[in-house]
């Protein structure tokens, strides 16, 4: 069922690509929309909401945008009679373009990912600030600042508001996926507490994800970040217990996974994976992995060969130390545990003090019997362990290991 | 990333009195430059919350073991030195700009205007785990 809220998310990028064509001012016109967002958020419901959903927010939007132009100096106000010119109805919307160009415009590589994420969830997204700062535990003035600086930062790129050029749009694509994944990153966390908000950032990952395949349905980067996130986020209900505490994969109620979920993520990895031009890419493989995991009814059936040939694929193709510790783990579960501690003795340089590192290297030794020093191993990747449900998973397991081994 | 930059009732590196016996106008200085600070930081979109806490006077320490009645000890304390005077709470891009908040911090202005080197202790806020696990 579409609510009011829904409806008005879903005419947000509309409405500000109209706005932003007519006015040649995106960050203005980004505030503009935003008021009426909020107008109309005030006024639909006790009024009905209107046959032109998207004309109501256009008109009061421009009347904003008019309303801001006289505030402001007479340069200014030549400004919007040049603009004025151009003020009759806009005529048929390139909607879905305009989604795209917002896209790459909010993830432009000049803005870090703080203030990329935000940027592309009020414009793109249709959030308000207030929903934006609670989601991110943020003031709303803090949040507030923060997506004005952003727009200050693209406004001194002088970025124009179209497609980038045809040389440019896989470098910026590459911007937008990272910050869409991040976005969902953020928002894929515990289920208690104060973290409970976050769950809807994962929830507007994934509706953004949606928004960029529908402008994009060829691209099969764009299909295997979207099919990533729907395969993680279908094992959500699983992963932590009543008390918000982690659950590992291993020990995972499965029948708590979200099956829609899972058969939309497959489709889609196996679309992407069977039509895209050239070798798989990041988000693609990473997909297929979770897939594979998603498609064991038990731990133990496992496709733990094929997990490995992808970690291997992905290892080559980013060099990313960190896949390494992941290949290591699912070595491990292929070829028991020293197969995965000897790919490990190969990223000690770079990661040893790493908390994932030590944390997989403490799971590994535990399976390989070394109770002592897996021990030490929990307990050492406990103190570097940058959040709070992994550090408590970490001591609790530094725990169990030393109970298991008994006394003495 | 979120960092916590405390500061405490210890010494400062720069020797200079405590507050109490500062110049009345170094004091405002002092406190103006706190306020500028705060506001640089939410201008930034990076302040998540600063305050600071009432003196080590009014500090009071409660243990209990959930049954009996708890024990309250009033200061004052012979470590009221350690305890905490303030803190920023502040939400950045990376650990190198923390660092960067509290070298501003640290040199805020003593007597005469003269930086008063006190010590922040960085330290990050856990976040929420990564969907790697």
């Amino acid at each position: 069922m579409t609510t009011p809220e829904d409806l008005l998310r879903q005419c947000a990028p509309q409405v500000l690509g109209v706005i932003t064509r007519r006015y040649g001012d995106f960050a203005g016109a980004e505030d503009a929309v935003q008021e009426a967002l909020l107008a109309a958020a005030l006024s639909w419901p006790a009024e009905g909401t209107p046959d032109n959903p998207v004309g109501w927010l256009i008109r009061v939007a421009a009347r904003r945008m008019t309303d801001q132009y006289r505030a402001d100096d007479a340069r200014r106000r030549r400004e919007l009679l040049a603009a004025s010119w151009s003020l009759a109805d806009p005529g048929p919307v390139p909607g879905q373009d305009d989604t795209l160009i917002l896209m790459y415009l909010c993830c432009h590589p000049a803005l870090a990912p703080g203030s990329a994420i935000p940027l592309t969830l009020r414009a793109v997204g249709g959030l308000t600030t207030r929903e934006i700062a609670a989601a991110f535990l943020l003031p709303e003035k803090t949040m507030g600042q923060r997506i004005s600086r952003a727009k200050a930062t693209l406004k001194a790129a002088g970025e124009p508001f179209r497609l980038p050029a045809p040389g440019q749009r896989a470098g910026r694509l590459r911007s937008v996926l990272h910050v869409l994944y991040l976005l969902f990153s953020e928002g894929y966390t515990t289920s208690s507490g104060p973290d409970l908000a976050r769950a809807d950032l994962s929830g507007e990952a994934i509706r953004l994800a949606r928004m960029l395949r529908a402008s994009l349905p060829g691209d099969p980067e764009v299909t295997g970040l979207l099919a990533l996130m729907l395969l993680t986020e279908a094992r959500r209900p699983a992963r932590t217990g009543p008390g918000g505490e982690l659950i590992p994969l291993a020990e995972q109620q499965r029948g708590r996974w979200d099956r829609a979920m899972i058969t939309e993520g497959l489709t889609l990895v196996t679309a992407a994976l069977r039509h895209g031009p050239g070798p798989a890419g990041e988000y693609q493989l990473q997909a297929a992995i979770a897939a594979l995991h998603d498609q064991a009814a038990r731990p133990a059936d496992t496709n733990w060969a094929g997990i490995l040939a992808l970690y291997r694929r992905l290892e080559r193709m980013t060099g990313n130390p960190m896949v390494t510790v992941n290949r290591a783990a699912a070595a491990a579960m292929a070829g028991g545990p020293a197969a995965g501690l000897a790919i490990l003795d190969s990223v000690a340089g770079q990661l040893g003090d790493h908390h994932r590192y030590l944390s997989v290297r403490a799971h590994l030794l535990e399976q390989a019997g070394d109770r002592a020093g897996a021990r030490a191993g929990f307990q050492a990747a406990a103190a570097r362990a940058g959040n709070v449900r992994e550090q408590q998973y970490l001591i609790t397991k530094a725990a169990q290991v030393a109970a298991d081994s008994g006394p003495g | 990333m979120r960092y916590m930059l405390l500061q405490s009732y210890g010494p400062v590196e720069s020797g200079c009195l405590p507050m109490t016996e500062w110049a009345p106008e170094d004091i405002k200085a002092h406190i103006e430059f706190q306020q500028a600070l705060n506001q640089e930081l939410a201008d930034r979109g990076e302040l998540v919350d600063a305050q600071g806490l009432a003196g080590p006077e009014q500090a009071q320490f409660v243990v209990s073991d959930g049954a009996t009645a708890p024990v309250i000890t009033d200061g004052p304390y012979p470590e009221s030195k350690e305890l905490l005077a303030g803190y920023r709470l502040v939400d950045v891009e990376s650990a190198a700009r923390a660092i960067e908040i509290a070298a501003r911090a640290s040199a805020a202005p003593g007597p005469a205007g003269v930086p008063i080197r006190q010590p922040i202790e960085v330290r990050q806020v856990l976040s929420a785990p990564d969907p790697e696990l």
